[in-house]
């Protein structure tokens, strides 16, 4: 391997300048737990690794406007120990616990799942259900992009040369809203989703379902929003026939791919099964709020 | 290849050394520092094997640059006992027979010793789950999850 360098910045304005800098051969380091595995098996040579633990705003979790703007290097542990985060969006905050062991949530950011675009990264799917919005910063300035638009494809991202998410925006919720994220995994610990499903939904005073989004990962070459399956939610009691339409509008959007933790057919039915699943649980909980 | 030039603080001593961008803390505590109490099982993040406390974390030394140990407070097994002082969880791998081989050993004795400390009565399920990142291949882990459930039980004064 040819010389790295590494460069551990202190403001995102200097991170920029040098992953500008760098024309392409440059990679930002949050956690590392994607980044140093890949750096490891030779996938990746970088010329340039640009750490952004040392950027104090990006360190920080802050309330606005009855939501939350997480740092990009917020690490897993540090969002689960947040009550308030947890409180307005358990969903989100279940997903991203779920990925590795400790010491995986000691490193692991919700940029890091994000911006590494694997298809079954668990966070994404519970990041789109929320309508997370991220602030990217590059050499043009600052932009604010959906969640959903930042991966593109299987490793691959929208970002453009020099761009870094700096901050992930998960927006205020009204009264009974809740959300849920389930994952089916071979083992009980330590794997990669075959299939993730996120519900995030909001009822009126009469426990009608006035709003819902439902995203599934692992199932297509990125997290898909599926609106088909929001809808089967949408102006009823999520009733048992409701659930019974969510499944088979999520059974509908998958595109999965076979590989050695399942089959096309297996993952398209279980991605019904877990639908239904984290509905309830996003229903029970927008009920107890 | 341009070395960088790192202090950082390992069991509570000041620590300067050189490294390359590349190595990993884990290579870093062993090839550098001659620390081999860190073990290399995957180098992948999977086996817990090179587990070490960095600020107060839980961490895979595997998947930390040694750079990035700059300004920052390592802990690793080598600081467990007091001088001839075994922690009370090296005393109870002992007694209880946690270990065969070894190899998972100071991994597990890290990562045991920072759920006490955030747990100290920890439930068998919450000692498997905090422990589902260090693997062992030879004990079946019950007399691990046994040895730490002892532990938690004597510090608490039971
Ligand atoms: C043992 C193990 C178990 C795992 N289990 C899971 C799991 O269950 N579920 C799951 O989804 N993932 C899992 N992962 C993958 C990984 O831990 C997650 O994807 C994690 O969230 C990555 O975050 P990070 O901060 O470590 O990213 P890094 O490794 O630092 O970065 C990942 C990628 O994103 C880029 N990047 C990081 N931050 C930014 C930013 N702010 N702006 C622009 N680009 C950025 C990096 O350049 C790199 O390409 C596992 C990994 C390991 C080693
Ligand atoms: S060597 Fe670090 S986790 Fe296996
Ligand atoms: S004692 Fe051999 S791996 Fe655990």
């Amino acid at each position: 391997m040819d010389a790295m360098q590494y460069e551990a910045p202190g403001s995102v304005d200097e991170a920029v300048a040098l992953l500008a800098a760098a024309d392409g051969a440059a990679w930002v380091l949050a956690g590392g737990t994607d980044l140093l595995v890949q750096l490891r098996a030779d996938l990746i040579e970088p010329g340039l690794v640009v750490d952004i633990k040392g950027i104090s705003e990006l360190r920080a979790i802050t309330p606005e406007n009855g939501g939350f703007r997480i740092g990009a290097a917020v690490t897993g542990a540090e969002l689960g120990e947040h009550e308030g985060v947890k409180a307005v969006w358990p969903g989100v905050v279940e997903a991203m616990e779920l990925i590795g062991s400790v010491q995986i949530q000691g490193r692991a950011t919700l940029g890091g799942n994000l911006c590494n675009a694997s298809p079954a990264a668990d966070s994404v799917p519970a990041l789109i259900a929320a309508e997370a919005l991220c602030s990217v910063v590059g050499p043009k300035g600052r932009r604010e992009v959906a969640v959903a638009e930042v991966a593109t494809g299987p490793g691959e991202t929208s970002l453009g040369p020099g761009e870094i998410v700096v901050d992930i925006l998960l927006p205020e919720r009204p009264a009974r809203a809740a959300d849920a994220y389930l994952r089916f995994i071979p083992r009980t610990e330590m794997d990669i989703a075959v299939v993730g499903v996120a519900v995030s939904l909001v009822l009126d005073e009469r426990g009608v379902c006035a709003q819902a989004r439902v995203a599934l990962g692992a199932v297509a070459p990125r997290a898909l929003l599926v609106p088909e399956a929001a809808a089967a939610l949408i102006g009823g009691t999520v009733d048992d026939d409701a659930l019974e339409r969510l499944a088979a509008a999520a059974r509908a959007a998958c595109r999965p791919i076979d590989d050695m933790r399942g089959t096309v057919a297996y993952r398209t039915k279980v991605a019904g099964v877990l639908a239904r699943r984290a509905a309830g649980i996003a229903l029970a909980r927008a009920r107890s709020e | 290849m341009a070395k960088y030039h790192v202090s950082t603080s390992i069991n509570d001593e000041a620590v300067e050394f050189l490294c390359e961008p590349q190595q990993t803390l884990l290579d870093v505590l062993r090839d550098e520092l001659q620390l081999f109490g860190s073990k290399e099982g995957c180098s992948s993040g999977d086996c817990g094997a090179c587990s070490v406390m960095l600020d107060g974390r839980l961490v895979c030394a595997c998947l930390v640059l040694g750079v990035e140990a700059e300004g920052r407070a390592v802990e690793t097994i080598e600081g467990m006992a007091k001088g001839d002082q075994l922690h009370p969880l090296q005393q109870s791998f002992l007694e209880e027979a946690a270990l065969q081989c070894g190899v998972c050993t100071p991994g597990i004795l890290i990562a045991a010793k920072a759920l006490l400390e955030r747990n100290p009565n920890p439930t068998e399920t919450e000692v498997r789950y905090w422990l589902a990142g260090n693997l062992c291949r030879c004990t079946g882990y019950d007399k691990i999850v046994r040895s730490v459930l002892a532990v938690a039980e004597e510090m608490r004064g039971g």
